[in-house]
């Protein structure tokens, strides 16, 4: 069957079976590597994006329940030229090893941060509860989202700053310190 | 569900005005007692108490999510309102620390706290009331050598009237007149000993049991034939039982112990928690619930459940060809788990078709399973099942049930699933 | 300090000497039951493999197997070099601090440096990358290799230039100077001489205080294509006309299926074969989902225990609570977790070969307080979270095989072997994959796809096994048992210490067809290898198990156990963990019971000057001698070890709080120390020694395989729960010791054993209750507290 699915605010019209996970399609149809194949079951969350926001698992996503719905993955935060606001956050951090579990982590830590401005410890752990990390960068991971956060707050700062005292045209880097995932 | 909730509610406070205008609410409080010494009380004792208490399930109501044990706050949906458990650790200020035996056995007994107020049935004392003195004793014991925490109580959020607690003098002298439990005789000690804990500190009607407009379980014939719990489904335990494979005696001790036999869908919902329990109860006591569990579907001297009962079926072909949409679905979503193949049922974990939540009249069961999953205690090992929340929407959670009714039933098509969906999706937002 | 005689200037030496040969200086026979072997000469780091033979045994690291410059280190006309290993990365950022070394030696940015890790084509064979050894081996190899280089460079300029060669100098930026200025590329000075050369022993090395590039926390090299879904693993790989491939086997080791419905499946569309090669049977299909589709159809089959050639698993019984719906931890599914006394039965009813590991004798006191005890580990899984994958493809006569396995040298004489081809018509190329922690089904899997990519020429081959296939078909890491028995003098001194360990072989790796299922499945099958142990001082089972202390009446005794109830091979730390647990947790029993600091005792018992500075640094950085006591809730405990008594030293020291409610165990604080020798990356020893401590923390408080009736019962994560981040400590903090230019030391195991007995050290502080028997599960405790 044909869908047509909107991944990082882009189109992809795709024939494929329906029944077919989305993580087969990011992987095997859209060369997205993201997305990591952990157990097929929805206890790892090695293959988490984002659908309309939420954290999802896309090893348990038919296609042929996304159309219409908004599909973010890692890819679509940002690049290792431009990293989004976690991706950076992580990389300053240094929060992987074998980082396959990350993109996922990444990518739940997301929904989060798009659902409450300032998370505490306490809401941080229980919402990554879901995911699993075998080489124990946890202690890393909970930083990084910290850091984020705090970047984010930092951020927020500077933009209001930014918008009393600097002059117009630097207005919109300043509310950007670092670029903010589209959905 | 709003209006339906308060004509229960005005109903409700009719019913016990009368009680109030009667002038029988009035309960004198007891004097408070200093906190008694930990290393008081016989290690014996406190052992008992702590079996019981397992039994009883105190610490799932008790506690709350991350909270320490026993202190309370854990909210309780009631068709009523909001309920918060109170703190039970034996904390002077917050909890029951300045609590007389005597005071206890009245809170277990009569539902009224040691300052004379009225607790409302959320606690199960209708149940209590059936648990010997020596037991109500040992618990106290066990209590009370628990961690002292300090926790204050959460306000209630009832609906009006009812946040008023002397109007449930009244609703107690309608319903509260159980009698302590005595052994039947012509029954072996066995069963004599799993009725009392499942009558008793099992409350296990609380659940299982249906309730009438007041709140108050139903007993007689009705006693068992299934009931509400947090949206849940309680399923029946007698012969009305839907379970595609007749319960017996081993395969209840094997789910009460381990939260599934193989042959019945898993523990969900509030029943996890209990299971959780029950794995830590003595094994003699857990044996002793199941057979008269077992007894209350196979009257003595009747034939066991009824042979009418279909045997499990999946029409897997039937179910593809009346709902494609539905079979590619489950195909994507569920298949990796429950399709024949699948790891988990290799392991001999139970089959769809032996689910009795796919026969129940009532959809409740299956979508949740669905959009909530399904969660062992933290830790532990014991079925899982992720929730579909984020990946389904309440139209597609629908779809799917819609196709398990069709393919592992013969039971009439469940209708406003997607509006049942939705009603679930709503209240884990609000949670 | 206490009661710590001076031993004087041999004290001091101690680093240097070997320990045993310094204490054969006093009063005691020391006895080595095997001729201690240069360790540089066990290839793969020392857990099994194959590799090279030493030919310059002058030289340092794997230089004394592969001498010449040219196979390490190549400058190109513009000035960049290209870097070479053996190793592989796994994720412990062995990439990034191979790079740093050469960066420095060769005194140049390292955005200038291209790293080349292990491809049999192109790289020298250094084994496995295993035991904590690519620092040692790779780094040290490396680090001369790149010190020759810029020697002969500098020699190059000073020859044209004439003048000195030691007044040429180098300033981090790839040039060469002369005192006058005048000034050279790398590239062309490279350009003029030949590196195929051998490498000499005396190449000067920078020194320490002007380090530019190692020392410092370069960020890692493969994180940002990690973080952004850039090509970082080779489950990423996809060449053109790739196919995909599943393996359908049984639910576990010594399961196979009775009749798969390969008719049907053959006739799915975008399946385009079955491959059958005597037991092995995989199914191919162009994409993906169909190959996983196709599997769950051909796995409806029922499957028997197999009599025939796969390893058999005999599978030990003895589910805590007995069988269905048995005990707290159970499930109907298979029982739980396996009692200590089940796994204990388990491996004393197998024949064992006593090897003697260490013997001791002098004269004593007589003993005050004496311990007797057992300890005890199941079977654990490596747990990747990716499960294992490869790439193959058969083409022109040739194999390439691309894998995440830790011995690629390995894969292509295994694959060689199982598919009829000349070894130099085969070549493996190392690909991250997923952590795999020692031998996860990585070795496997490369075979498997090669064995597909034969019967698919042209095609390549991308196989990924489920994930019930690396639960149930991976080799996991061993159980083992251990007794002890020591006792403690009036004075604080130990006078007698008796270890014992059962254990099977913890090296299996593959070194021929046999050593992989699909060799195992093909007709004639190649048999599985007889398991052999590593000797001392590496050790396999026995790892760790001679104490590092002075203890008087040392006896040390290694039950090698050559048959395998259970299919297993390398887990990180091998026997280290069990037995540094054992000892540690001993030495803690024997200072409870004489009321001695645990930390004093050690101290007094320990005469290596940097491990005592590992343990006093981690005691600082915690507040040990400030910590509160134990209160029935709260506990602190502390652990040490040297990996091996040859590699990092390590300590750790916790803070837990127990919930008496349900026995589960939070650590509120950790902090660990550790030498590491010049760290070549501080940040990459600090993640390393974290990741290890919380794993070592899953592991030892609630992980063990379960076992039903015919199969292995943990399939999923369900069955196989491991720490998640509810459970994580609040806070771990790592020192990383300062040694200026001392040799590495490999750090990546270091922490597992001292981690799991300050947990158990912890518990008892808090409690007063010894939990001997991994895991040390809330339900063990709970059990073991009672109901107050």
């Amino acid at each position: 069957m044909t869908v047509t699915l909107t991944i990082n605010g882009a189109a992809h019209r795709l024939e494929v079976d329906p029944s077919t996970p989305l993580l087969y399609v990011l992987r095997g149809e859209l060369a997205l590597n993201g997305a990591k194949y952990g157990c097929g079951l929805g206890q790892c969350g090695a293959c988490t994006v984002q659908i309309d926001g939420k954290a999802a698992f896309s090893c348990l996503t038919p296609v042929s329940a996304l159309e219409g719905r908004q599909i973010r993955t890692v890819e679509g935060l940002g690049t290792a030229e431009a990293p989004g606001l976690l991706q950076a956050a992580f990389e300053a951090e240094q929060a992987a090893q074998c980082g396959y579990c990350i993109a996922g982590m990444i990518m739940r830590a997301q929904a989060l941060l798009d659902r409450v401005a300032e998370p505490d410890e306490a809401q941080i752990r229980a919402h990554m509860q879901t995911n699993l990390c075998r080489c124990g960068t946890h202690m890393r991971i909970l930083r990084a989202i910290r850091r984020a956060v705090a970047m984010r707050k930092e951020g927020r700062k500077e933009a209001q700053k930014g918008t009393r005292d600097a002059p117009a045209g630097t207005r919109q880097a300043a509310a950007e310190p670092v670029r903010e995932a589209r959905p | 569900m709003k209006p339906i909730k308060w004509a229960f509610g005005g109903a409700l406070a009719c019913l016990l005005g009368v009680g109030a205008f009667a002038g029988i609410s009035y309960r004198s409080a007891l004097p408070p007692i200093p906190p008694p010494a930990a290393d008081g009380f016989p290690a014996e004792l406190v052992a008992k108490g702590a079996t019981l208490a397992a039994i009883g399930d105190c610490v799932v109501c008790h506690t709350a999510d991350q909270g320490a044990a026993y202190a309370g706050g854990r909210a309780l949906p009631t068709p009523f309102g909001t309920l918060y458990a109170s703190n039970i650790t034996p904390d002077a200020a917050t909890g029951i620390g300045s609590w007389s035996l005597d005071a206890f056995k009245r809170a277990m007994r009569d539902g009224v706290g040691r300052d004379g107020s009225h607790l409302y049935p959320a606690l199960p004392y209708d149940h209590y009331r059936r648990v010997h003195d020596g037991d109500l004793e040992a618990i106290y014991a066990f209590l009370m050598t628990r961690q002292p925490v300090s926790a204050p109580a959460k306000p209630n959020d009832m609906i009006f009237p009812l946040g008023f607690r002397p109007l449930l003098a009244g609703w107690k002298l309608m319903f509260l007149h159980q009698p302590e439990f005595q052994p039947v005789p012509g029954r072996d000690a066995q069963w004599n000993r799993g009725a009392y804990l499942v009558e008793g500190l099992g409350h296990c009607g609380g659940c299982h049991s249906p309730r009438n407009l007041a709140g108050a379980e139903e007993d007689g014939s009705s006693a068992y034939s299934g009931g509400v719990a947090e949206g849940w489904t309680a399923p029946a335990l007698t012969a009305a039982s839907r379970a595609p494979v007749p319960w017996t005696a081993d395969s209840l001790y094997a789910y009460l112990r381990a939260g599934l036999d193989g042959r019945h869908g898993v523990a969900a919902g509030p029943m996890g928690p209990v299971v959780h329990g029950l794995s830590r109860a003595p094994e003699a006591d857990v044996r002793a619930i199941a057979v008269y569990i077992a007894s209350l579907s196979a009257p003595p001297g009747g034939a066991g459940q009824p042979a009418d009962r279909p045997p499990a079926i999946d029409r897997a072909d039937r179910a593809a060809q009346a709902d494609p949409a539905g079979a590619a679905l489950f195909a994507g979503a569920c298949a990796g788990c429950h399709e024949a193949g699948a790891p988990m049922l290799t392991q001999g974990r139970p089959p769809l078709a032996t689910a009795t939540a796919l026969q129940l009249d009532e959809p409740a069961n299956a979508l949740r399973a669905i959009l909530n999953g399904i969660h062992p205690p933290a830790g532990a090992a014991g079925p899982a099942m992720p929730p579909f929340t984020a990946s389904l929407t309440d139209a597609q959670a629908a779809r799917i049930a819609a196709y398990l009714r069709t393919r592992f039933s013969d039971r009439p098509a469940w209708t406003d699933l997607e509006q049942a969906a939705a009603e679930i999706r709503e209240e884990d937002t609000r949670q | 300090m206490t009661g710590l005689p001076t031993r004087g200037a041999a004290a001091k030496d101690a680093t240097r000497l070997s320990r045993r040969g310094f204490l054969a200086g006093g009063a005691l026979v020391v006895s080595f039951a095997l001729a201690p072997r240069a360790f540089a000469q066990l290839a793969g780091g020392g857990e099994g493999g194959a590799g090279p033979a030493v030919v310059a045994p002058e030289l340092a690291g794997s230089l004394r197997t592969t001498p010449w410059l040219d196979a390490w280190i190549r400058i190109g006309a513009d000035g960049r070099a290209t870097v070479f290993t053996g190793k592989v990365e796994l994720g412990q950022g062995i990439r990034t601090a191979l790079l740093q070394v050469a960066a420095e030696e060769l005194d140049m940015p390292p955005a200038r440096i291209t790293l080349v890790t292990a491809d049999t084509d192109r790289t020298p064979d250094e084994g496995l990358t295993a035991g904590s050894h690519s620092m040692q081996d790779s780094g040290t190899a490396i680090r001369n290799a790149a010190a020759n280089v810029r020697m002969l460079l500098a020699q190059e300029a000073a020859r044209g230039w004439g003048v000195a060669a030691d007044t040429v100098a180098t300033g981090g930026d790839g040039m060469l100077r002369a005192a006058d200025g005048r000034s050279l590329g790398y590239g062309d000075a490279a350009a003029r001489l030949s590196l195929h050369v051998k490498a000499v022993p005396d190449a000067p090395l920078r020194d320490p205080a002007g380090y530019r590039t190692m020392g410092r926390d370069l960020p890692r090299i493969d994180i940002p294509a990690k973080l952004t879904g850039g090509a970082a693993y080779l489950h990423d790989l996809r060449l053109p006309g790739m196919l995909h491939a599943r393996v359908v086997r049984g639910p576990s080791v010594g399961t196979r299926l009775r009749e798969p419905d390969v008719a049907a499946v053959s006739r799915m569309p975008g399946v385009v074969g079955i491959v059958r090669r005597g037991a092995f049977l995989a199914v191919v299909a162009e994409r993906e989902w169909t190959a996983v589709q196709a599997l769950r159809h051909l796995q409806r089959a029922a499957y028997g225990r197999d009599a025939g050639t796969q390893p058999q698993e005999p599978l030990p019984a003895g589910g805590e609570g007995g069988g269905a719906g048995g005990g707290a931890e159970g499930g109907a599914e298979g029982g739980g977790p396996m009692s200590a006394d089940a796994i204990a039965a388990a491996l004393t009813a197998l024949p064992a070969r006593d090897i003697p590991i260490m013997d001791t004798r002098g004269p004593t006191g007589p003993a005050a307080h004496s311990v007797r005890a057992r300890y005890v580990r199941p079977w654990i899984s490596h747990g990747s979270i990716g499960p294992s994958c490869a790439v193959a493809l058969f083409e022109g006569g040739a194999m390439t095989v691309w894998t995440h396995s830790q011995g690629p040298f390995d894969v292509h004489r295994v694959v060689a072997e199982l598919v009829g081809l000349p070894p130099d018509k085969v070549r493996a190329i190392h690909a991250e994959g997923a952590g795999c922690y020692g031998q996860n089904g990585a070795d496997d899997v490369a075979a498997d796809a090669a064995v597909i990519a034969m019967a698919t020429p042209g095609r390549p081959i991308r196989l990924q096994w489920m994930r019930e296939q690396e639960f149930g078909w991976e080799p996991l890491g061993p159980g083992m048992m251990t007794q002890l028995e020591a006792a403690l003098g009036a004075d604080g001194r130990i006078v007698s210490w008796r270890h014992e360990v059962w254990s099977n072989p913890h090296n299996n790796r593959p070194v021929g067809a046999g050593g992989v299922l699909a060799g195992n499945e093909a007709d004639p099958p190649f048999p599985v290898p007889e398991g052999k142990p590593i000797p001392m001082p590496e050790g396999d089972g026995s790892r760790n198990s001679n104490p590092l202390y002075s203890f008087a009446n040392t006896h040390v005794v290694y039950h090698f156990i050559k048959d395998m109830p259970v299919r297993v091979s390398a887990l990180r730390s091998l026997g280290a963990h069990l037995n540094v647990f054992s000892i540690e947790s001993m030495l803690d029993e024997l200072a409870a019971a004489a009321n001695i600091d645990p930390l004093a005792l050690r101290l007094a018992h320990m005469e290596d000057q940097r491990a005592r500075e590992v343990m006093q640094r981690a005691a600082d950085g915690f507040g040990w001698g400030s910590r509160p006591k134990g209160d029935g809730r709260r506990g602190c405990g502390m652990a040490f070890a040297r990996y091996k008594n040859l590699g990092a030293y390590c300590a750790v020291a916790l803070e837990v709080e127990v919930d008496r409610e349900t026995g589960r165990v939070a650590i509120r604080r950790a902090v660990a120390a550790v030498d590491c020798g010049q760290p070549a990356s501080p940040d990459g020893v600090r993640n390393q020694i974290e990741g290890a401590l919380v794993q070592s923390f899953s592991w030892t408080s609630r992980e063990g395989m379960r076992f039903a009736g015919d199969r292995r019962a943990g399939f999923d994560w369900s069955s196989y729960p491991i720490l998640r981040f509810g459970d994580v400590p609040d806070a771990v903090e790592v020192l990383v010791m300062d040694r200026p230019g001392a040799p590495f030391l490999g750090t990546a195991e270091a922490a597992q054993g001292p981690t799991a007995a300050a947990l158990a050290n912890a518990i008892a502080d808090a409690t007063g209750i010894r939990l001997r028997d991994m895991p040390l599960s809330a339900d063990r405790l709970k059990a073991a507290l009672g109901p107050v």
